[in-house]
């Protein structure tokens, strides 16, 4: 078990090694938030995929599938096709009209201080539900792969990954958030071949074999301990009427919704389009993306139906252990020890991403241009406001997460990916297409978006339920009531809210001169002309 | 405080450049159509899976079923539509690249102001 510990300590002082040698190149603003915009087409499509593919998806997809079969793996289909939103809608009008953040965007033709002002927000909203949920993640994570250790507690892992994810980004700024990425995505996916190949060793190279034990797998419940003959490739066992009884299929477009348009307003995934000398890079760096995220989800068919046959659904005690108990059956403690140390690597990376794109958007946003109207630029104010800005989104998310421990990790990713389908989504799409967009339909689109898909989550059963006495408290929901929102993805209604608030807002207060510099922005977004230009080393 | 106009290039006539045009059409034709199709290709997958299971139930190669092959039929085609992109895109890069060498053989018209 502490071959794990040394895995994850090579891990740290590689990256810390990494944090040294881009603090030395940290000079200047650009540097500091856009990497100097001098990473390149396949390191950016690697970084990408590394701030993308969370514990959520490594740990939680293969468990889901190991559980659900089927139905699990429509998540995997989902965070794939949610990248065509990004490259054939977003990266490239993103990269050549902005600077460092979302709402670079859209303060282009509109009132920069009301739309940065809301940006930020949800900006800093988002990130925070998500790195949140990443910190329970390790925790969680540290619990069950190291119960033998007891002198390393859940609260000692959060607050480690806590104060590295500010090392990183304090210290080594964009340049050094972006290697984090390249190596973790490297290591995940030798992990996940490696698991893959063992799998499929298990059953001697034979697809046939391997399906066919899919489609004819025999386990006992796991609630009711009867022996159960199952084909794993069916679908209806999460969405399907028998489980939820009749809501799951509309809870499936829900989540289809906020995947397709909830991807393309991540800030963490929108700011690194501002690491890449000019929208062309963005373009192949997310097909980069696509090529590295698509193998992963594929290949998550291994994972997760190799767990579920070679372990069977009933030896999985919880869903997010799935993968690192079949790498513990078919590859014996050191492989058991290398997945966990790629599992931690991955919660600590994506944490990293989320801090620098948080602390940019408030400096950047709100400091420089709503506090100070975007007068006084001062580039070294700005950097030194985001260092400082990363130090309390450590602290404030290290608090959050060890007061939240007990609560749904899913429903935090969920709120966060239906937050930026419903409030950035929509406001990105009508800046750079709609004429008539304005400042008020930007604010109304931003806080209505927001406020509708937090509403919606609190009234959805991922919050409110009634639990019997025998529910232990951490997994008790926290209003004690029939949920009234019958769905646990607000996204289906809470997207046609934002859309509507946006559209509404605009017609309802035009801006003359919003629509003039249409033209421009149009112009810039198609041909990359004035676009912020690569700063020399 | 409300945005001003970028001084340095005279956009509205840019606009109006044919070059500009043409790209801005090229772009548009293929994706509005692009994005249409992946909408519905994907959420049709969903919708069948909802509200058809018993279909995608049926086998159809060996052991796989309808669900199963149409779910990694949707990462080929997002792979794609991502070539097919890339290489339309090369073409739009061309024709942006012409677009502002255009505006600098025109400079003492259009740029600087």
């Amino acid at each position: 078990m502490t071959s794990a510990i040394w895995m994850f300590l090579a891990f740290v002082a590689g990256t810390l090694g990494i944090t040294i040698w881009a603090a030395k190149r940290n000079t200047g603003a650009s540097a500091y938030f856009a990497a100097g915009r001098s990473i390149t087409g396949w390191q950016n499509g690697l970084a990408v995929a590394g701030d993308y593919m969370s514990a959520a998806s490594f740990l939680g997809i293969s468990g889901m599938i190991a559980l659900y079969g089927y139905d699990g793996f429509m998540y995997s289909v989902g965070w794939l096709v949610a990248y065509l939103t990004v490259l054939l809608v977003v990266a490239e009008p993103l990269r050549n009209a902005g600077k460092y953040t979302m709402a670079d965007l859209l303060a282009y033709r509109l009132s920069a201080r009301p739309v940065r002002a809301m940006a930020s927000l949800s900006t800093i909203t988002v990130s925070t539900f998500y790195m949140v949920a990443q910190m329970i993640g390790a925790g969680t994570l540290v619990k069950l792969l190291l119960k033998d250790l007891p002198w390393i507690s859940t609260e000692a892992a959060i607050i480690g990954v806590g104060v590295l994810m500010v090392v990183y980004v304090v210290f080594g700024g964009m340049l050094a958030t972006t290697w984090v990425q390249i190596i973790k995505a490297m290591l995940l996916m030798t992990g996940t071949f490696f698991l893959s190949w063992l799998v499929m060793k298990h059953f001697q190279f034979s697809f046939g074999a391997f399906f066919e034990a899919i489609t004819n797998l025999q386990y006992n419940d796991p609630k009711t301990g009867v022996e159960l003959t199952r084909n794993f490739l069916d679908p209806g066992m999460k969405f399907g009427d028998l489980a939820t009884g009749g809501f799951g299929k509309w809870d499936l477009i829900s989540l289809g919704l906020a995947l397709l348009f909830g991807t393309a307003g991540l800030p963490h995934i929108l700011v690194r389009f501002y690491t890449v000398p000019d929208a062309k890079t963005a373009r192949i760096s997310v097909v980069w993306a696509m090529v590295i995220i698509g193998t992963f989800y594929l290949l998550t068919t291994f994972l997760g139906f190799g767990a579920a046959t070679i372990l069977r659904p009933h030896n999985i005690p919880t869903d997010n252990m799935a993968a690192p108990q079949l790498a513990a059956e078919l590859g014996g403690p050191l492989f058991f020890a290398f997945i966990s140390a790629v599992a931690f690597a991955t919660i600590l990376a994506v944490v990293a991403g989320l801090t620098i794109s948080a602390s940019a958007s408030f400096a950047h946003d709100f400091y420089s241009n709503v506090l100070h109207h975007g007068k006084e630029h001062n580039p070294e104010s700005e950097v030194r406001v985001a260092r400082i800005t990363a130090f309390v989104v450590g602290g404030v998310s290290i608090f959050l997460a060890i007061q939240l421990q007990g609560v749904n990790v899913a429903f935090l990713v969920g709120l966060a990916f239906a937050v930026a389908a419903s409030a950035n989504l929509p406001v990105i799409v009508l800046s750079i297409f709609w004429r008539r967009f304005s400042t008020v339909g930007a604010v109304c689109g931003l806080g209505v978006g927001l406020l509708a898909s937090m509403v919606l989550i609190l009234l959805s059963p991922s919050i409110m339920g009634i639990d019997g006495p025998e529910v232990l408290a951490a997994k008790r929901h926290l209003i004690q009531m029939q949920p009234i929102f019958p769905l646990n993805n607000p996204g289906i209604l809470s997207i046609p809210i934002g859309f509507l608030a946006a559209i509404l807002g605009s017609l309802l207060r035009p801006e003359p001169n919003a629509e003039a510099m249409f033209t421009e922005l149009q112009v810039r977004a198609h041909t990359g002309l004035g676009a912020e230009k690569a700063t020399s080393h | 405080m409300t945005p001003t106009s970028s001084p340095e290039y005279d956009w509205e006539s840019l606009s109006k450049a044919p070059e500009y045009q043409s790209l801005l059409r090229s772009k548009t034709k293929f994706i509005i159509p692009a994005s249409i199709f992946f909408v519905v290709y994907y959420f049709s997958l969903l919708v069948l899976v909802g509200w058809w299971p018993e279909l995608m139930k049926v086998r159809v190669v060996s052991v796989l079923n309808l669900a199963y092959l149409f779910a990694v039929s949707e990462f080929l085609m997002a792979w794609g539509i991502a070539l097919i992109y890339v290489r339309k895109a090369a073409e739009w890069d061309r024709q942006a690249a012409s677009v502002i060498a255009h505006l600098t053989s025109n400079s003492a018209e259009v740029a600087p102001r």
